[in-house]
Protein backbone atom coordinates (compact mmCIF):
# COMPACT_ATOMS: atom_id res chain seq x y z
CA UNK A 1 0.00 0.00 0.00
CA UNK A 2 1.61 3.09 -1.13
CA UNK A 3 0.95 6.32 0.98
CA UNK A 4 0.07 8.86 -0.76
CA UNK A 5 1.53 12.00 0.62
CA UNK A 6 4.84 9.92 1.01
CA UNK A 7 4.71 9.88 -2.71
CA UNK A 8 3.34 12.93 -3.39
CA UNK A 9 6.24 14.76 -1.85
CA UNK A 10 8.57 12.56 -3.92
CA UNK A 11 7.57 13.42 -7.11
CA UNK A 12 6.71 16.68 -5.97
CA UNK A 13 10.71 17.34 -4.75
CA UNK A 14 11.53 15.29 -8.43
CA UNK A 15 9.85 14.88 -11.15
CA UNK A 16 11.68 13.20 -13.28
CA UNK A 17 12.69 9.74 -11.08
CA UNK A 18 10.65 7.13 -13.15
CA UNK A 19 8.39 4.50 -11.78
CA UNK A 20 10.69 2.27 -11.28
CA UNK A 21 13.12 4.30 -9.30
CA UNK A 22 10.09 5.73 -7.33
CA UNK A 23 9.20 2.17 -6.25
CA UNK A 24 12.75 0.95 -4.85
CA UNK A 25 12.12 4.33 -2.79
CA UNK A 26 9.37 3.51 -1.10
CA UNK A 27 9.62 -0.25 -1.02
CA UNK A 28 6.39 -0.95 -3.84
CA UNK A 29 6.60 -1.75 -7.40
CA UNK A 30 6.51 0.13 -10.45
CA UNK A 31 2.91 -1.05 -11.84
CA UNK A 32 1.65 -0.07 -7.99
CA UNK A 33 3.61 3.25 -8.38
CA UNK A 34 2.12 3.95 -11.80
CA UNK A 35 -1.66 2.83 -11.27
CA UNK A 36 -1.57 5.13 -8.07
CA UNK A 37 -0.13 8.33 -9.94
CA UNK A 38 -2.82 7.46 -12.51
CA UNK A 39 -5.38 7.88 -9.82
CA UNK A 40 -3.94 10.74 -8.32
CA UNK A 41 -3.83 12.71 -12.12
CA UNK A 42 -7.57 11.79 -12.32
CA UNK A 43 -8.53 12.80 -9.02
CA UNK A 44 -6.70 16.22 -10.18
CA UNK A 45 -4.28 15.78 -7.45
CA UNK A 46 -1.37 15.81 -9.48
CA UNK A 47 -2.12 18.46 -12.24
CA UNK A 48 0.71 18.64 -13.86
CA UNK A 49 5.08 19.12 -14.29
CA UNK A 50 7.31 21.69 -14.50
CA UNK A 51 10.69 22.54 -14.79
CA UNK A 52 12.29 25.56 -12.21
CA UNK A 53 13.99 27.04 -14.38
CA UNK A 54 16.58 30.73 -13.66
CA UNK A 55 15.00 32.67 -16.03
CA UNK A 56 16.88 35.66 -15.60
CA UNK A 57 20.17 33.88 -16.40
CA UNK A 58 19.36 33.51 -19.66
CA UNK A 59 16.79 35.55 -20.61
CA UNK A 60 17.63 38.74 -18.06
CA UNK A 61 14.67 40.65 -19.54
CA UNK A 62 12.06 38.71 -18.60
CA UNK A 63 10.01 40.14 -16.19
CA UNK A 64 7.54 39.43 -13.72
CA UNK A 65 5.00 41.51 -12.67
CA UNK A 66 2.41 40.87 -9.53
CA UNK A 67 -0.82 42.79 -10.36
CA UNK A 68 -3.32 43.65 -7.57
CA UNK A 69 -6.60 43.79 -9.19
CA UNK A 70 -9.85 45.72 -7.17
CA UNK A 71 -12.84 44.22 -8.16
CA UNK A 72 -16.95 45.21 -8.06
CA UNK A 73 -18.24 41.42 -7.90
CA UNK A 74 -21.00 40.97 -10.37
CA UNK A 75 -24.03 39.56 -9.06
CA UNK A 76 -24.40 35.81 -9.29
CA UNK A 77 -21.02 35.63 -10.12
CA UNK A 78 -18.75 36.88 -7.86
CA UNK A 79 -15.22 37.09 -8.41
CA UNK A 80 -15.03 33.95 -10.11
CA UNK A 81 -16.43 35.26 -13.53
CA UNK A 82 -13.03 37.99 -13.84
CA UNK A 83 -10.66 35.77 -12.37
CA UNK A 84 -11.53 32.58 -15.02
CA UNK A 85 -11.43 35.22 -17.85
CA UNK A 86 -8.01 36.43 -16.41
CA UNK A 87 -6.51 33.03 -15.68
CA UNK A 88 -7.33 31.67 -19.89
CA UNK A 89 -3.95 34.15 -20.68
CA UNK A 90 -1.19 32.01 -20.88
CA UNK A 91 1.12 34.21 -19.49
CA UNK A 92 -1.01 34.47 -16.24
CA UNK A 93 1.26 32.20 -14.39
CA UNK A 94 -1.20 32.41 -11.27
CA UNK A 95 -4.18 34.01 -10.21
CA UNK A 96 -5.61 34.05 -6.43
CA UNK A 97 -8.54 35.27 -4.84
CA UNK A 98 -7.10 37.23 -1.70
CA UNK A 99 -8.57 38.81 1.53
CA UNK A 100 -6.89 42.29 2.84
CA UNK A 101 -7.19 45.60 0.43
CA UNK A 102 -7.93 44.27 -3.03
CA UNK A 103 -9.59 41.29 -4.45
CA UNK A 104 -7.43 39.48 -7.22
CA UNK A 105 -2.84 38.92 -7.01
CA UNK A 106 -2.38 38.54 -11.07
CA UNK A 107 0.68 37.12 -11.75
CA UNK A 108 2.00 37.49 -15.12
CA UNK A 109 5.11 36.86 -16.65
CA UNK A 110 6.52 38.00 -20.11
CA UNK A 111 9.58 39.14 -22.46
CA UNK A 112 9.20 42.60 -21.24
CA UNK A 113 8.04 45.34 -19.16
CA UNK A 114 6.28 47.40 -22.15
CA UNK A 115 3.87 44.06 -22.49
CA UNK A 116 3.05 43.90 -18.83
CA UNK A 117 1.85 47.45 -18.94
CA UNK A 118 -0.04 46.73 -22.14
CA UNK A 119 -1.46 43.74 -20.20
CA UNK A 120 -2.94 45.74 -17.58
CA UNK A 121 -4.34 48.39 -19.10
CA UNK A 122 -5.60 46.87 -22.51
CA UNK A 123 -7.04 43.22 -20.86
CA UNK A 124 -7.47 44.16 -16.68
CA UNK A 125 -8.63 47.65 -16.77
CA UNK A 126 -11.13 47.47 -19.61
CA UNK A 127 -12.78 44.47 -17.72
CA UNK A 128 -16.16 45.39 -16.51
CA UNK A 129 -16.34 45.58 -12.87
CA UNK A 130 -12.53 45.78 -11.86
CA UNK A 131 -12.48 49.32 -10.16
CA UNK A 132 -8.34 49.36 -10.12
CA UNK A 133 -5.55 47.99 -10.37
CA UNK A 134 -1.66 48.11 -9.18
CA UNK A 135 1.37 46.41 -10.53
CA UNK A 136 4.50 45.01 -9.04
CA UNK A 137 7.57 44.09 -10.68
CA UNK A 138 9.82 41.48 -9.35
CA UNK A 139 13.31 42.76 -8.88
CA UNK A 140 15.14 39.92 -7.86
CA UNK A 141 14.14 36.36 -7.19
CA UNK A 142 16.00 34.94 -3.70
CA UNK A 143 13.43 32.35 -3.27
CA UNK A 144 10.88 30.36 -5.45
CA UNK A 145 9.03 27.32 -5.57
CA UNK A 146 10.69 26.38 -2.17
CA UNK A 147 14.61 26.40 -3.90
CA UNK A 148 16.89 29.48 -2.51
CA UNK A 149 18.48 31.17 -6.14
CA UNK A 150 22.30 30.63 -6.26
CA UNK A 151 22.41 28.52 -3.33
CA UNK A 152 25.91 29.16 -1.45
CA UNK A 153 25.60 25.60 0.63
CA UNK A 154 28.19 23.20 -0.78
CA UNK A 155 28.87 19.85 1.82
CA UNK A 156 31.51 21.25 4.02
CA UNK A 157 31.55 17.44 5.78
CA UNK A 158 35.45 16.10 6.84
CA UNK A 159 36.44 12.78 6.55
CA UNK A 160 36.53 12.46 10.15
CA UNK A 161 36.58 8.98 11.91
CA UNK A 162 33.05 8.32 13.62
CA UNK B 1 69.44 14.62 24.90
CA UNK B 2 66.23 12.55 23.19
CA UNK B 3 63.32 12.37 25.47
CA UNK B 4 61.83 8.30 26.05
CA UNK B 5 58.84 9.58 24.92
CA UNK B 6 57.16 6.08 25.43
CA UNK B 7 58.17 6.32 29.63
CA UNK B 8 56.41 9.66 29.22
CA UNK B 9 53.05 8.78 28.46
CA UNK B 10 50.69 6.93 29.86
CA UNK B 11 49.70 3.18 29.37
CA UNK B 12 46.04 3.35 28.98
CA UNK B 13 46.48 5.84 26.35
CA UNK B 14 50.01 4.07 24.58
CA UNK B 15 47.68 0.81 24.16
CA UNK B 16 44.77 2.55 22.27
CA UNK B 17 46.24 2.31 18.82
CA UNK B 18 46.07 5.06 16.42
CA UNK B 19 43.10 4.80 14.33
CA UNK B 20 43.90 2.00 11.50
CA UNK B 21 41.81 3.79 9.00
CA UNK B 22 43.10 7.08 9.47
CA UNK B 23 45.31 6.43 6.36
CA UNK B 24 42.07 5.26 3.90
CA UNK B 25 41.02 8.74 4.88
CA UNK B 26 44.41 10.36 4.27
CA UNK B 27 43.81 8.85 0.92
CA UNK B 28 40.76 9.82 0.05
CA UNK B 29 41.27 13.83 0.88
CA UNK B 30 44.37 13.73 -1.56
CA UNK B 31 42.38 12.13 -4.53
CA UNK B 32 42.69 14.20 -7.40
CA UNK B 33 39.22 15.00 -9.00
CA UNK B 34 35.28 13.97 -8.16
CA UNK B 35 35.37 11.47 -5.21
CA UNK B 36 31.76 10.39 -4.43
CA UNK B 37 32.23 10.07 -0.37
CA UNK B 38 29.46 7.61 1.25
CA UNK B 39 32.14 7.18 4.18
CA UNK B 40 30.89 10.01 5.96
CA UNK B 41 29.32 9.37 9.34
CA UNK B 42 27.08 12.18 9.54
CA UNK B 43 23.96 13.77 7.92
CA UNK B 44 24.31 15.77 4.83
CA UNK B 45 21.32 17.93 5.26
CA UNK B 46 22.12 20.98 6.99
CA UNK B 47 20.67 22.41 10.14
CA UNK B 48 17.35 22.68 10.09
CA UNK B 49 17.16 26.94 9.24
CA UNK B 50 14.97 27.32 13.06
CA UNK B 51 17.24 25.99 14.82
CA UNK B 52 20.16 27.77 13.02
CA UNK B 53 18.14 31.30 13.51
CA UNK B 54 17.72 30.02 17.57
CA UNK B 55 21.31 29.85 17.72
CA UNK B 56 22.25 32.96 15.52
CA UNK B 57 20.07 34.93 17.92
CA UNK B 58 21.27 34.20 21.08
CA UNK B 59 23.93 35.43 20.00
CA UNK B 60 22.91 38.71 18.59
CA UNK B 61 21.39 39.34 21.86
CA UNK B 62 24.34 38.76 23.43
CA UNK B 63 23.63 35.19 25.38
CA UNK B 64 27.44 34.64 25.19
CA UNK B 65 28.48 33.41 28.60
CA UNK B 66 28.93 30.03 30.57
CA UNK B 67 25.43 28.51 30.93
CA UNK B 68 25.18 26.13 34.53
CA UNK B 69 27.50 23.42 34.76
CA UNK B 70 24.23 20.26 34.11
CA UNK B 71 23.22 23.30 30.88
CA UNK B 72 20.83 26.18 30.87
CA UNK B 73 17.18 24.79 32.62
CA UNK B 74 15.36 26.23 29.55
CA UNK B 75 17.55 23.57 27.73
CA UNK B 76 17.13 20.87 29.82
CA UNK B 77 13.07 21.22 30.49
CA UNK B 78 13.11 20.56 26.59
CA UNK B 79 15.29 18.00 26.87
CA UNK B 80 13.14 16.36 29.42
CA UNK B 81 9.97 17.42 27.34
CA UNK B 82 11.54 15.66 24.33
CA UNK B 83 12.29 12.57 26.71
CA UNK B 84 8.89 12.48 27.71
CA UNK B 85 6.85 12.60 24.53
CA UNK B 86 9.10 10.36 22.16
CA UNK B 87 10.40 7.91 24.72
CA UNK B 88 7.15 8.03 26.65
CA UNK B 89 10.00 8.35 30.05
CA UNK B 90 10.12 11.08 32.82
CA UNK B 91 13.25 12.77 34.17
CA UNK B 92 13.75 15.57 36.93
CA UNK B 93 15.28 18.09 34.64
CA UNK B 94 16.93 19.63 38.20
CA UNK B 95 18.93 16.48 38.58
CA UNK B 96 18.61 13.73 36.21
CA UNK B 97 20.19 15.66 33.20
CA UNK B 98 23.33 16.98 32.04
CA UNK B 99 24.07 18.68 29.12
CA UNK B 100 27.30 17.42 27.57
CA UNK B 101 29.45 18.64 24.86
CA UNK B 102 28.06 15.64 21.97
CA UNK B 103 27.53 11.89 22.80
CA UNK B 104 30.96 11.54 22.67
CA UNK B 105 31.38 13.48 26.20
CA UNK B 106 28.80 11.32 27.94
CA UNK B 107 30.37 8.16 26.67
CA UNK B 108 33.49 9.67 28.45
CA UNK B 109 31.84 10.78 31.85
CA UNK B 110 30.42 7.25 31.63
CA UNK B 111 33.68 5.61 31.85
CA UNK B 112 35.59 7.87 33.85
CA UNK B 113 32.81 8.32 37.25
CA UNK B 114 31.85 4.36 36.43
CA UNK B 115 35.66 2.79 35.98
CA UNK B 116 38.13 1.60 38.67
CA UNK B 117 40.95 0.13 37.09
CA UNK B 118 40.24 -3.94 36.28
CA UNK B 119 36.52 -3.41 35.63
CA UNK B 120 35.36 -4.72 32.88
CA UNK B 121 32.85 -3.18 30.30
CA UNK B 122 30.78 -5.25 27.76
CA UNK B 123 31.28 -4.03 24.66
CA UNK B 124 28.48 -5.03 21.17
CA UNK B 125 30.86 -4.47 18.18
CA UNK B 126 30.81 -4.18 15.58
CA UNK B 127 30.25 -0.46 16.68
CA UNK B 128 31.31 3.32 17.17
CA UNK B 129 34.79 3.82 17.67
CA UNK B 130 35.11 5.63 20.81
CA UNK B 131 33.22 2.73 23.28
CA UNK B 132 36.62 0.52 23.53
CA UNK B 133 38.69 3.57 23.02
CA UNK B 134 37.00 5.59 26.27
CA UNK B 135 36.86 2.32 28.36
CA UNK B 136 40.58 1.83 27.69
CA UNK B 137 41.74 5.52 28.56
CA UNK B 138 39.37 4.72 31.56
CA UNK B 139 41.84 1.94 32.96
CA UNK B 140 38.88 -0.48 32.64
CA UNK B 141 38.72 -3.87 30.06
CA UNK B 142 36.86 -3.81 27.39
CA UNK B 143 35.00 -7.55 26.58
CA UNK B 144 33.46 -7.61 23.35
CA UNK B 145 30.51 -9.52 22.34
CA UNK B 146 30.00 -9.64 18.52
CA UNK B 147 26.88 -9.44 17.30
CA UNK B 148 26.55 -11.39 13.72
CA UNK B 149 24.76 -10.50 10.50
CA UNK B 150 22.42 -13.94 11.14
CA UNK B 151 20.85 -12.55 13.58
CA UNK B 152 20.71 -8.93 11.98
CA UNK B 153 23.44 -7.73 14.57
CA UNK B 154 21.13 -7.66 17.30
CA UNK B 155 22.23 -8.23 20.48
CA UNK B 156 21.21 -11.67 21.78
CA UNK B 157 20.20 -12.63 24.99
CA UNK B 158 22.63 -15.56 25.33
CA UNK B 159 25.67 -13.51 24.17
CA UNK B 160 25.22 -10.76 26.67
CA UNK B 161 24.66 -13.29 29.19
CA UNK B 162 27.87 -14.75 28.59
CA UNK B 163 30.10 -11.55 29.07
CA UNK B 164 29.04 -10.77 32.31
CA UNK B 165 31.23 -11.70 35.14
CA UNK B 166 31.56 -10.33 38.65
CA UNK B 167 33.94 -8.02 37.31
CA UNK B 168 31.17 -6.26 34.76
CA UNK B 169 30.61 -2.67 35.51
CA UNK B 170 28.64 -1.93 33.27
CA UNK B 171 27.24 -2.43 29.25
CA UNK B 172 27.39 0.00 26.63
CA UNK B 173 24.63 -0.64 23.87
CA UNK B 174 23.94 1.63 20.76
CA UNK B 175 21.37 0.79 18.42
CA UNK B 176 20.37 1.86 15.93
CA UNK B 177 23.78 0.77 15.50
CA UNK B 178 26.61 2.04 13.78
CA UNK B 179 28.04 0.75 11.25
CA UNK B 180 25.46 -1.74 10.78
CA UNK B 181 22.13 -0.08 11.17
CA UNK B 182 21.03 -2.86 12.61
CA UNK B 183 17.76 -1.94 15.32
CA UNK B 184 16.42 -3.51 18.49
CA UNK B 185 12.61 -3.16 19.14
CA UNK B 186 10.97 -3.34 22.59
CA UNK B 187 10.57 -7.10 21.91
CA UNK B 188 14.50 -7.94 21.43
CA UNK B 189 15.61 -4.66 24.67
CA UNK B 190 12.66 -7.01 26.82
CA UNK B 191 15.03 -10.29 26.29
CA UNK B 192 18.28 -7.84 27.25
CA UNK B 193 16.28 -6.38 30.13
CA UNK B 194 15.71 -10.06 31.37
CA UNK B 195 19.10 -11.19 31.41
CA UNK B 196 20.31 -7.43 32.97
CA UNK B 197 17.77 -8.45 36.15
CA UNK B 198 19.30 -11.29 36.59
CA UNK B 199 22.55 -9.25 37.15
CA UNK B 200 21.47 -6.40 39.28
CA UNK B 201 24.82 -5.05 39.88
CA UNK B 202 25.51 -4.02 36.33
CA UNK B 203 24.86 -0.51 35.22
CA UNK B 204 23.99 0.16 31.43
CA UNK B 205 24.83 2.80 29.09
CA UNK B 206 22.46 3.31 26.28
CA UNK B 207 23.68 5.67 23.28
CA UNK B 208 21.03 6.82 21.40
CA UNK B 209 22.17 9.02 19.28
CA UNK B 210 20.54 7.33 16.36
CA UNK B 211 16.95 6.93 18.33
CA UNK B 212 15.24 9.48 16.03
CA UNK B 213 16.70 7.53 12.49
CA UNK B 214 14.72 4.23 13.11
CA UNK B 215 12.90 3.13 10.07
CA UNK B 216 10.71 0.01 11.37
CA UNK B 217 8.17 2.55 12.77
CA UNK B 218 10.19 5.99 13.10
CA UNK B 219 9.93 5.55 17.03
CA UNK B 220 12.80 5.08 19.84
CA UNK B 221 12.47 1.88 20.69
CA UNK B 222 15.21 1.45 24.05
CA UNK B 223 16.23 -0.02 26.99
CA UNK B 224 15.97 3.33 29.26
CA UNK B 225 11.70 2.16 28.89
CA UNK B 226 11.93 -0.45 31.21
CA UNK B 227 10.95 1.48 34.34
CA UNK B 228 12.43 -1.77 36.36
CA UNK B 229 16.12 -0.68 34.81
CA UNK B 230 15.40 3.01 35.61
CA UNK B 231 17.93 3.21 38.80
CA UNK B 232 20.70 2.03 36.68
CA UNK B 233 20.34 2.91 32.80
CA UNK B 234 22.40 5.93 31.61
CA UNK B 235 21.20 7.25 28.87
CA UNK B 236 23.42 9.49 26.21
CA UNK B 237 21.50 11.22 23.54
CA UNK B 238 22.18 14.04 21.58
CA UNK B 239 21.49 16.20 18.50
CA UNK B 240 24.07 15.71 15.84
CA UNK B 241 22.52 12.81 13.79
CA UNK B 242 18.82 13.04 14.52
CA UNK B 243 19.25 16.93 13.95
CA UNK B 244 21.63 17.44 11.57
CA UNK B 245 23.67 19.36 14.54
CA UNK B 246 27.00 17.76 14.53
CA UNK B 247 28.70 20.74 14.67
CA UNK B 248 27.07 22.37 17.61
CA UNK B 249 28.63 19.37 19.31
CA UNK B 250 25.73 19.27 22.24
CA UNK B 251 24.20 16.26 23.46
CA UNK B 252 23.35 15.19 27.11
CA UNK B 253 23.27 12.26 29.79
CA UNK B 254 19.95 11.59 31.58
CA UNK B 255 19.71 8.98 34.02
CA UNK B 256 19.48 8.42 38.38
CA UNK B 257 20.71 11.40 40.28
CA UNK B 258 23.11 9.55 42.14
CA UNK B 259 25.11 8.44 39.17
CA UNK B 260 24.58 11.73 36.76
CA UNK B 261 25.72 13.78 40.35
CA UNK B 262 28.91 12.08 39.70
CA UNK B 263 29.60 12.50 36.12
CA UNK B 264 28.53 16.32 36.74
CA UNK B 265 31.89 16.84 38.40
CA UNK B 266 33.99 15.62 35.97
CA UNK B 267 31.66 17.88 33.31
CA UNK B 268 32.16 20.56 35.99
CA UNK B 269 35.74 20.46 36.32
CA UNK B 270 36.88 19.80 32.70
CA UNK B 271 34.48 21.07 30.36
CA UNK B 272 32.99 24.23 32.76
CA UNK B 273 29.38 23.52 30.64
CA UNK B 274 28.53 22.74 26.75
CA UNK B 275 28.84 25.83 24.42
CA UNK B 276 25.57 28.45 25.35
CA UNK B 277 24.52 28.97 21.60
CA UNK B 278 24.41 25.58 21.22
CA UNK B 279 22.20 25.32 23.85
CA UNK B 280 20.12 27.58 22.64
CA UNK B 281 19.65 25.89 19.24
CA UNK B 282 19.03 22.99 21.58
CA UNK B 283 15.62 24.28 23.15
CA UNK B 284 14.40 25.14 19.59
CA UNK B 285 15.35 21.77 18.42
CA UNK B 286 14.04 19.85 21.26
CA UNK B 287 10.79 21.75 21.32
CA UNK B 288 9.77 22.24 17.29
CA UNK B 289 11.42 20.34 15.04
CA UNK B 290 9.38 17.03 15.31
CA UNK B 291 8.41 18.22 11.72
CA UNK B 292 12.02 18.66 10.40
CA UNK B 293 13.40 15.29 11.85
CA UNK B 294 10.64 13.27 9.86
CA UNK B 295 11.31 14.84 7.12
CA UNK B 296 14.80 13.72 6.97
CA UNK B 297 14.11 10.40 8.67
CA UNK B 298 11.73 10.17 5.26
CA UNK B 299 14.47 11.18 2.88
CA UNK B 300 17.01 8.22 4.70
CA UNK B 301 13.97 5.83 4.21
CA UNK B 302 13.94 6.82 0.29
CA UNK B 303 17.58 6.40 -0.06
CA UNK B 304 18.45 3.09 2.29
CA UNK B 305 15.81 1.22 0.02
CA UNK B 306 17.80 2.40 -3.15
CA UNK B 307 21.31 1.66 -1.33
CA UNK B 308 19.61 -2.04 -0.20
CA UNK B 309 18.93 -2.97 -3.66
CA UNK B 310 21.50 -1.57 -5.01
CA UNK B 311 23.51 -3.70 -3.08
CA UNK B 312 21.84 -6.51 -4.04
CA UNK B 313 22.07 -5.69 -8.00
CA UNK B 314 25.89 -5.79 -7.22
CA UNK B 315 25.73 -9.10 -6.21
CA UNK B 316 26.43 -8.14 -2.16
CA UNK B 317 25.11 -9.80 0.07
CA UNK B 318 23.85 -7.46 2.70
CA UNK B 319 21.13 -7.98 5.72
CA UNK B 320 18.11 -5.25 5.56
CA UNK B 321 19.53 -2.24 8.08
CA UNK B 322 16.49 -0.60 9.46
CA UNK B 323 18.60 1.93 11.34
CA UNK B 324 20.91 5.19 11.39
CA UNK B 325 21.99 5.81 7.74
CA UNK B 326 24.29 3.12 7.38
CA UNK B 327 24.14 -0.64 5.09
CA UNK B 328 26.86 -3.15 6.43
CA UNK B 329 27.37 -5.24 3.13
CA UNK B 330 29.75 -8.47 2.98
CA UNK B 331 32.39 -8.53 0.58
CA UNK B 332 33.71 -11.28 1.31
CA UNK B 333 32.53 -12.87 -1.83
CA UNK B 334 35.26 -10.92 -3.87
CA UNK B 335 37.78 -12.36 -2.17
CA UNK B 336 39.43 -9.01 -0.85
CA UNK B 337 40.00 -7.97 3.04
CA UNK B 338 37.39 -4.75 3.70
CA UNK B 339 40.92 -2.33 3.30
CA UNK B 340 41.68 -3.73 0.07
CA UNK B 341 38.26 -3.66 -1.15
CA UNK B 342 37.99 -0.01 0.26
CA UNK B 343 41.33 1.11 -1.29
CA UNK B 344 41.17 -0.36 -4.47
CA UNK B 345 37.40 1.19 -4.93
CA UNK B 346 38.40 4.10 -3.94
CA UNK B 347 41.64 4.63 -6.53
CA UNK B 348 39.69 2.69 -9.70
CA UNK B 349 35.72 4.04 -9.22
CA UNK B 350 36.43 7.06 -6.75
CA UNK B 351 34.08 6.14 -4.15
CA UNK B 352 35.18 6.10 -0.35
CA UNK B 353 33.81 3.91 1.85
CA UNK B 354 34.52 2.72 5.23
CA UNK B 355 36.29 -1.23 6.13
CA UNK B 356 34.08 -2.56 8.45
CA UNK B 357 37.17 -3.90 10.62
CA UNK B 358 37.47 0.03 11.58
CA UNK B 359 34.28 -0.85 13.92
CA UNK B 360 36.01 -4.29 15.44
CA UNK B 361 37.46 -7.44 14.67
CA UNK B 362 34.20 -8.68 13.46
CA UNK B 363 34.11 -6.33 10.84
CA UNK B 364 36.54 -7.57 9.16
CA UNK B 365 34.76 -9.25 5.25
CA UNK B 366 32.19 -6.27 5.64
CA UNK B 367 32.15 -2.59 4.63
CA UNK B 368 30.44 0.43 5.68
CA UNK B 369 28.24 2.91 3.45
CA UNK B 370 26.99 5.92 5.07
CA UNK B 371 23.72 6.75 2.96
CA UNK B 372 23.48 10.67 3.70
CA UNK B 373 24.82 12.03 0.64
CA UNK B 374 22.27 12.69 -2.05
CA UNK B 375 20.43 10.32 -4.13
CA UNK B 376 22.11 11.04 -7.34
CA UNK B 377 25.47 10.64 -6.11
CA UNK B 378 23.77 7.13 -4.01
CA UNK B 379 22.74 6.05 -7.47
CA UNK B 380 26.01 6.72 -8.78
CA UNK B 381 28.08 5.25 -6.23
CA UNK B 382 25.91 1.65 -6.25
CA UNK B 383 26.29 1.77 -10.28
CA UNK B 384 30.29 1.99 -10.17
CA UNK B 385 30.01 -0.23 -7.30
CA UNK B 386 28.37 -3.16 -9.68
CA UNK B 387 30.87 -2.48 -12.17
CA UNK B 388 33.59 -3.34 -9.59
CA UNK B 389 32.50 -5.88 -8.07
CA UNK B 390 31.75 -7.48 -11.37
CA UNK B 391 35.23 -6.45 -12.02
CA UNK B 392 36.61 -8.13 -9.53
CA UNK B 393 34.84 -11.38 -9.93
CA UNK B 394 36.18 -11.80 -13.59
CA UNK B 395 39.71 -11.37 -12.09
Amino acid sequence: MIDDIELLRVIENNARLSAEEIAVMLGTTSEEVEKEIKRLKDDGIVLGYSTIINWEKIAPDNCIGMIEVRIAPIKNKGYDHIAQILSKYEKVTACYLMSGGFDLMIIYEDSNLRNIANFVTEKIATQEGVLSTTTHFILKKYKANGIIYDNPNSDDRQAIIL
Amino acid sequence: MSIDYESKISKAVQQVPPSAIRKFFDLANEMQGHVISLSIGEPDFVTPWSIREAAISSIVDGYTHYSPNSGYIDARVAIVDYIKRRYGVSYDPKTEILITVGGSEGLDLAARSLINPGDEVVIVEPCFVAYKATVQFAHGVPVVVETKPENNYKLMPEELEAAITDKTKYVIVGYPNNPTGAVMTLEDWAKIKDVLMKHPEVIVISDELYCELNYLDGKPASLTQFAELRDRIIMVNGFSKSYAMTGFRVGYLAGPHELVAQMFKIHQYCIMCAPSTSQYAVIEAAMNADNEIAKMRDEYNHRRRVIVKGLKDAGLDCFTPYGAFYAFPCIKSTGLSSEEFCERFLLEKHVAIVPGNAFGKCGEGFVRISYAASLDDIKEAMKLLKEFVEELKKG
